[in-house]
C-alpha cells in the first residue's frame, strides 16, 4: 500500500515536472514551436473541417428525406437483368392502373398509397406568358400525406374530379409567380399543350436540392390520376406509406407478393418492378457517407503524418542542440526518466497546442463553409471529431516524440557536457 | 601517514567518501586505457581538497567517478556511508541530486533562465524539493552574495557572478559534498580571488569541498592536496607540508624579507 503510494507520488512528481518543464521550453521557443506545430495545425483544421462538412451535408439530406417520412416507399417498373423479360420493352413492363386495385386489402402493413402518372414536361401558357420545363403528374389524394406536400392554397382533387376526369390541376407557387397569375390564382385558367386545365389549388413547393437540378427552373403541376389519360399514355408509377418505419421490410414484402399477382409473374421469374424505401436510401445513403468521411478522414491522416515528423525533424535538432543542457540536468540529478518525459511531453504539448488552434481554424473553416453553400448550412462539428483530432494528435506526438526523446535519455552525462 | 595520525584525533568527524583500489578502464578502438589504476582515498566531513595533476593524469576521470557521473570498472567506492558501485542509473541520480553539487570550469548555466531559475533546477528533480525551491534557491543566492542579481540572465551577468550562481546551484540541495573542475579556468586572476574566497567561506560554514585544478594559487586554498600522474595518487598530503606549496611559501617569505 504505502509502496502503491510512494509509486503514485513518484510518478506524479515526475509528470508535473516534465510539464513544468516542457511549457517553459515551448515558450522560450515560440517561433520554432509555432511553425513546428503548423502541420498539426493544418491537419487537425482539416480533418475538423472535412467532417464537419459532411456531416452537415448528412444532416441536410436526412432532414429532407425524413420530410418525405421513412415509411415512404417507391414502386417503380424495372427490368430484370435475366428471365423471360430481360429483352422486354419498357412499354410491355409499365404498370397498368388496374396492377394496384385493392392493393389495401391485400396488404396490411400499407397505410395508404398513391398512383402516379407522368407524362413528362411540357410548356403551360397563360395569356402572353408561358413557362417550359413544367411537368405535369397525375396524382391521387393520398399523396400530399405521403409526400408531405400539403396544398397551401385551395383544395385538394375532389373523388368527383377524378371519377369524372376533370380537366383542374394544382400549381407550384414558382409556376404561377412566372405565369403571372394573380396570387390568388384559383379559378383562373392555364393551358398545357391543348388542354386547359382550371387551377383548384397551390401545392406546397418541392424542397430545393440544389445540387442535381442543373440550373434550369422547372415547374411542377399536378392533375387528377385518371385526367392523364386523356392527354397521352402516362408511366404509371406508385407512391406507398408503411403504417410505421419498423415495419416497412414487411410492407414492401407485401406490395411485392400481390405485384407479382397482379402482373402475373410465374413463380422463379425475375420482379419487373421495383421496391425501394426511404429507409434504404437513407442507408445506403448512410454508408456511402461513411465511405466518405474514411477516405478523407484517410488522407487527412497522412497530413497528420507529415506534420508528425515535423515535429520529430525539430525534437531531434532540440535534443542535439541542447545536448549540453542534457548533461548537466543528468548531472544534477534528473534521470533517464525525467528526461524521456520531459522530451515526450514537449513533443506532445505542440501537438496537443497544434490540435487547439487547428480545431479552432477548423471552426472558423466550418462558419465559411456553411455561410457560403446554403446546401451545408447545417455543418457543425462534432464532439467526437474534436476528441479524434486531439486524440490522434497527441499519438502522433507520443509516436514521434519517443525516438528523440530516448536519444536525449540515453545520452552520457560526460560525454553530453563535453559537446560542443 | 600524518592524515592518518591527523584523522585518528579527529574520531568525532564523519568519513564521507571512502575509495578503495578503484579502477577505471577505458576502451578506445582496440586499446584500453587505464585512466584510474587503484586509487584508494578517504575523505573526511569540511575537509577542502585540491586534486591536482597534469593533463591525462586521471584528475577529471577520478573527479567522474566522484561525482557519480561515472562508475568504476572495479573497486569500491563509499559515499555517506552507501556503496555506490552497484547502483542503478536511478539511483546514482538521486545521489547526484541528493549528495553531490558540482561546478564546473564553463559554468554550465542556461542562457534563456534567470539566475533564479538555475538555482532551482536541480530542486526540481528533487524528492521534495519541488513546493520550496524558490525560497531555498533564494537563499542560497544570498549566501554567495547574489541577493541584486537574483532575476538577471546569465548572459547580463560578469563571469564571477556567472561562477557564483553555478555554485549556488550546486549548493542548493545541501550536498555532502562540492566538486569544483577547474572553477577559476575561465576568470580573471582578480575575478578567481573572489570566488577562491567564496570556497573558503564555504569551508568555513562546514561544507566538504573538492577542488580539481593545474593552478598553484588554486590549490594553495585548500588544506589537503592530492597530487596525481598517470592514474596514480602520487601524493596526498596536508597543504602545510606539500613540497610545492612549502616552495611557494619560502619565495614569498623571502620576497617579504628582501
Amino acid at each position: 500500500m504505502i509502496a502503491v503510494i510512494r509509486v503514485s507520488a513518484a510518478f506524479l512528481r515526475l509528470f508535473y515536472q516534465s510539464v513544468y518543464l516542457a511549457l517553459g521550453q515551448i515558450w522560450t521557443n515560440k517561433t520554432r514551436s509555432v511553425l513546428t506545430t503548423i502541420g498539426i495545425v493544418i491537419g487537425v483544421a482539416s480533418v475538423t473541417a472535412v467532417i464537419a462538412a459532411l456531416t452537415g451535408l448528412k444532416a441536410k439530406v436526412l432532414t429532407q428525406v425524413e420530410s418525405f417520412g421513412t415509411n415512404t416507399i417507391f414502386i417503380l417498373p424495372t427490368r430484370p437483368d435475366k428471365g423471360s423479360m430481360r429483352h422486354a420493352s419498357w412499354w410491355t413492363i409499365r404498370f397498368l392502373p388496374e396492377h394496384f386495385d385493392d392493393m389495401l386489402e391485400h396488404c396490411p402493413s400499407v397505410e395508404r398509397f398513391s398512383r402516379i402518372a407522368g407524362i413528362g414536361r411540357h410548356t403551360a401558357h397563360y395569356r402572353e406568358k408561358s413557362a417550359e420545363n413544367v411537368e405535369v403528374t397525375g396524382i391521387e389524394a393520398a399523396y400530399h400525406e405521403i409526400q408531405s406536400r400539403p396544398v397551401v392554397l385551395g383544395r385538394t382533387f375532389s373523388v368527383i374530379d377524378d371519377m369524372q376526369v376533370r380537366p383542374v390541376c394544382l400549381i407550384d407557387p414558382k409556376l404561377r409567380d412566372e405565369l403571372r397569375l394573380d396570387r390568388d390564382c384559383i379559378g383562373q385558367s392555364i393551358r398545357i399543350g391543348h388542354y386547359a386545365f382550371r387551377i383548384v389549388g397551390v401545392i406546397e413547393r418541392q424542397p430545393e436540392l440544389q445540387f442535381g437540378e442543373s440550373g434550369q427552373e422547372h415547374y411542377e403541376v399536378f392533375i387528377p390520376f385518371k385526367t392523364t389519360f386523356k392527354m397521352g399514355r402516362p408511366w404509371i408509377a406508385a407512391f406507398a406509406a408503411s403504417k410505421g418505419t419498423e415495419v416497412t421490410e414487411e410492407a414492401q414484402a407485401e406490395i411485392r407478393f400481390f405485384l407479382r399477382r397482379t402482373r402475373n409473374i410465374r413463380p422463379g421469374e425475375p420482379d419487373t418492378f421495383r421496391i425501394e424505401s426511404v429507409k434504404r436510401f437513407m442507408e445506403t445513403f448512410n454508408s456511402i457517407a461513411l465511405m466518405v468521411t474514411l477516405v478523407a478522414g484517410g488522407i487527412v491522416g497522412i497530413s497528420l503524418l507529415v506534420g508528425g515528423v515535423g515535429i520529430m525533424n525539430i525534437m531531434l535538432v532540440s535534443v542535439s542542440e541542447r545536448t549540453r543542457e542534457i548533461g548537466l540536468r543528468k548531472a544534477v540529478g534528473a534521470k533517464k526518466s525525467a528526461i524521456l518525459t520531459q522530451f515526450l511531453i514537449e513533443a506532445v504539448v505542440l501537438c496537443f497546442i497544434g490540435g487547439l488552434v487547428g480545431v479552432g481554424i477548423g471552426q472558423c473553416l466550418t462558419l465559411v463553409i456553411s455561410g457560403i453553400n446554403p446546401v451545408l448550412e447545417l455543418t457543425y462539428i462534432p464532439a467526437w471529431a474534436i476528441l479524434l483530432s486531439f486524440g490522434f494528435a497527441g499519438s502522433v506526438g507520443i509516436f514521434f516524440g519517443m525516438f528523440p526523446a530516448i536519444k536525449a535519455a540515453r545520452l552520457d552525462p560526460i560525454e553530453a557536457l563535453r559537446h560542443e | 601517514m600524518t592524515l592518518k595520525m591527523q584523522t585518528m584525533a579527529d574520531k568525532t568527524e564523519k568519513l564521507i567518501i571512502r575509495l578503495q583500489n578503484v579502477i577505471k578502464i577505458y576502451k578506445v578502438g582496440v586499446e584500453r586505457i587505464h585512466a584510474l589504476d587503484g586509487i584508494s582515498l578517504e575523505l573526511w566531513e569540511n575537509e577542502y581538497v585540491a586534486v591536482m595533476g597534469p593533463s591525462g593524469s586521471g584528475k577529471s576521470t577520478l573527479m567522474n567517478v566522484l561525482g557519480c557521473l561515472d562508475q568504476a570498472t572495479s573497486g569500491y567506492y563509499e559515499l555517506d556511508g552507501q556503496d555506490t558501485t552497484k547502483m542503478s542509473d536511478a539511483a546514482l541520480a538521486r545521489i547526484r541530486n541528493e549528495r553531490i553539487g558540482f561546478v564546473f570550469q564553463t559554468f554550465e548555466l542556461l542562457g534563456r533562465l534567470s539566475a533564479l531559475k538555475n538555482v532551482e533546477m536541480p530542486l526540481i528533480y528533487s524528492r521534495n524539493g519541488w513546493w520550496s525551491r524558490r525560497k531555498r534557491a533564494k537563499n542560497v543566492l544570498e549566501r554567495v552574495g547574489l541577493e541584486d542579481r537574483i532575476k538577471h540572465r546569465p548572459n547580463q551577468l560578469s563571469g564571477g557572478e556567472k561562477q557564483r550562481v553555478a555554485i549556488a546551484r550546486a549548493l542548493v540541495c545541501n550536498p555532502s559534498i562540492l566538486l569544483a573542475d577547474e572553477p577559476t579556468g575561465n576568470l580573471d586572476s582578480k575575478t578567481s580571488e573572489g570566488i577562491l574566497k567564496l570556497f573558503d567561506q564555504l569551508h568555513q560554514e562546514g561544507q566538504t569541498i573538492v577542488i580539481v585544478t593545474h593552478e598553484e594559487h588554486v590549490a594553495r586554498h585548500a588544506k589537503r592536496i592530492i597530487r596525481m600522474r598517470d592514474g596514480l595518487i602520487h601524493s596526498d598530503l596536508p597543504r602545510d607540508q606539500d613540497p610545492a606549496y612549502k616552495k611557494v611559501m619560502q619565495n614569498v617569505v623571502r620576497e617579504e624579507l628582501e
